[in-house]
């Protein structure tokens, strides 16, 4: 043993160097982590662009898809109109079924709260697959109903997909407004329902404005349920709820990257990189919401 | 009343699957778990009966190799997501500036978002023939011929299969993992930590000794989650395994197919089968699918629910 020195093995205790030596590496792992974490981020994005803008034209959002070339209009205007349908059939029940949650539930006679049923029901669809939905959807809505590949069927999936979302971000969004808050409605005579519409919610809008744009940024990335519910069309999207199929954005990439044309792979590509573009936008605008949110908060989140 | 739809929906997707399910759930029999030929049978031929069910006749359904790549590459991702998300929650919440940090959390974010049709493009187009052509064949000639390291000898392909897939669904689940362990790391109180500093601890003993032990089971908790992610994940594999029925992958780098691949790619297959007994078939493979997953994420949510909440890709918690 040397006392000061490199050496104390013989106390049981690892040496000094080794335990120097064994620390950068952990240093160096963890950087490596994160590098191995953000350079596919860069990558994938810069990948697209790099394959999509070379053979860009601009005719691509202005003309229907022929076969396996032409252009996306109709996806592009489908994947909008699922996305609004989704806004208002996931918008409403997730919201409504968060604030349920977060406010209305109250507590049984055990001092438990209740809704843990239904909140538990909320995490476990979260979990379900979702081309298990799509199946779902597929069999219910699509053959039993006799709805045929339509709009509705697509857009009902889609919300039962992401509805635990919205509804699990509205909860935490309303548990976040202060206690003061509905102390101060309360004492100024407010009722509830009037209290919850003018003060609470509306203090959690960015919350919940946020959970939506995930919802829908979640909802025009999915391709596997909408193969069983929307089926795919290549005119422009009739005003139509069913027996009406309709195009959508992730089907182009899911069917055409893996064509024997140079054509097919320009489409491919084209619906990648305006999917990409669609799916940024609304991240970055739910970012500067929490962005937003947060200035001004009391206490904000390190 | 609005509350009631998730539950609502779990037990119509429950019932509708069974009730879907079960005619083929009693053709198919036990078979089904541990056979390995999928055929769907001569669809434009003769119709069989079997117990009251109309099939095609010779259709035999054996969805072993599928359950068996699910749980390989669900196992490879989950071998790779682990470690480094966190060693990444650690160099977010410990090293690294936070404005620095504050912009790599935002990638993170994006890469939870990036649909998965995208990954699933980049794996089969970029990152696919790029490790076949460079990587895996230089590990694939220096694995010793022993037991389980033989796995990663012998033909390495062409991009598409097992290993790949296993990397891609890695990356779909890291987000999970990773900004949940950030969040629980960030949760750790400053003592302790400093505690063991002025003990003289290294930052990788501090880590190992103190900060992950406090969040464990927060982490095991993600973790679980993100297997359940990953048995349920369709397109990318689709696209990257390879997407086979009857083969279950000779080594770590051969072609293969999932559960969730399956159902997606056998869909036009089964709207060919006029006795509509594919789709059955296929209504009998969700039903194995989301029972698995639904235990997964039984098991998370109750480890979870001992630690705290699980981490949302943006803004916040799920």
């Amino acid at each position: 043993m040397v006392v000061g020195g490199a050496r104390v093995a013989s106390d049981g205790y690892p040496s000094t160097h080794r335990r120097r030596i064994a620390d950068r590496v952990f240093r160096a792992f963890t950087l490596l982590a994160l590098l191995v974490i953000v350079a596919p981020v860069i990558w994938v994005i810069a990948g697209i662009v790099a394959r999509a803008v070379p053979h860009w034209r601009w005719s691509v959002l202005t003309t229907n898809t022929v076969g396996a070339g032409g252009g996306l209009d109709n996806a592009i205007l489908g994947s909008l109109a699922i996305m609004l349908g989704v806004l208002i059939v996931a918008g409403i029940f997730g919201v409504l079924g968060g604030v349920y949650l977060a406010e209305l539930a109250g507590f049984n006679r055990n001092g438990k709260q209740r809704g843990a049923v239904l909140r538990s029901a909320t995490e476990v669809l979260a979990g379900v697959p979702s081309i298990a939905l799509g199946l779902v959807g597929y069999l219910a809505l699509v053959v039993e109903f006799h709805w045929g590949f339509s709009v509705l069927a697509a857009v009902i999936v889609l919300s039962v997909i992401v509805i635990p979302y919205i509804a699990r971000g509205t909860e935490v969004a309303l548990r976040q407004v202060p206690t003061n808050y509905r102390e101060g409605a309360e004492a100024l005579g407010m009722s509830t329902g009037y209290s919850l519409r003018k003060v609470v919610v509306r203090s959690a809008i960015p919350g919940i404005a946020t959970s939506l744009l995930i919802a829908l940024a979640i909802s025009v990335g999915e391709t596997a349920p909408m193969l069983y519910t929307a089926g795919w069309f290549t005119g422009t999207p009739k005003a139509s709820l069913f027996h009406q199929p309709i195009g959508y954005l992730t089907y182009p990439v899911w069917t055409f990257w893996d064509y024997p044309s140079d054509q097919a792979h320009y489409l491919a590509f084209d619906a990648a990189l305006i999917l990409l573009v669609m799916v940024l936008v609304l991240l970055v605008i739910a970012r500067l919401v929490v962005a937003r949110s947060q200035r001004f908060a009391e206490n904000r989140r390190n | 009343m609005s509350a009631f739809v998730p539950f609502v929906a779990l037990v119509l997707t429950v019932f509708v699957l069974a009730f879907k399910a079960w005619p083929a759930i009693t053709v198919n029999g036990v078979h089904f778990l541990v056979g390995s030929s999928w055929k769907p049978g001569n669809v434009y031929g003769a119709v069989s009966t079997t117990g009251g069910v109309a099939h095609p006749f010779g259709s035999s359904y054996g969805a072993w190799p599928a359950i068996a790549g699910t749980l390989e590459s669900s196992a490879i991702a989950i071998v790779i997501a682990v470690p480094v998300s966190i060693g990444a929650a650690f160099a977010l919440t410990e090293r690294l500036p936070r404005w620095l940090a504050e912009i790599l959390r935002s990638a993170i974010e994006i890469l939870a978002g990036v649909p998965s049709v995208l990954l699933g493009l980049w794996g089969a187009l970029t990152l696919g023939p790029l490790l076949a052509n460079d990587v895996y064949p230089i590990v694939a000639n220096h694995m010793p011929d022993v037991p389980f390291f033989s796995f990663f000898r012998g033909p390495t392909g062409h991009g598409e299969g097992l290993l790949t897939s296993g990397i891609v669904l890695s990356l779909m689940i890291i987000p999970i993992v990773a900004s949940t362990t950030r969040n629980l790391f960030a949760q750790v109180p400053a003592l302790p930590k400093e505690g063991g500093e002025a003990l003289g601890m290294t930052d990788w003993e501090v880590g190992r000794k103190i900060t992950i032990p406090w969040v464990r089971a927060g982490i095991i908790g993600a973790t679980v989650l993100g297997l359940g992610r990953a048995l349920g994940e369709t397109i990318a594999v689709a696209m990257i395994s390879g997407s086979l029925l009857n083969t279950i992958a000779p080594n770590i780098y051969g072609t293969m197919g999932t559960v969730a691949a399956t159902l997606v790619t056998q869909l036009d297959s089964a709207f060919a089968d006029g006795t509509g007994f594919e789709v059955r078939t296929l209504a009998e493979l969700a039903v194995v699918l989301v029972i698995v997953v639904l235990i997964v994420n039984t098991v998370a949510r109750i480890i979870v629910r001992r630690t705290g909440h699980l981490a949302a890709p943006v803004g916040g918690v799920i």
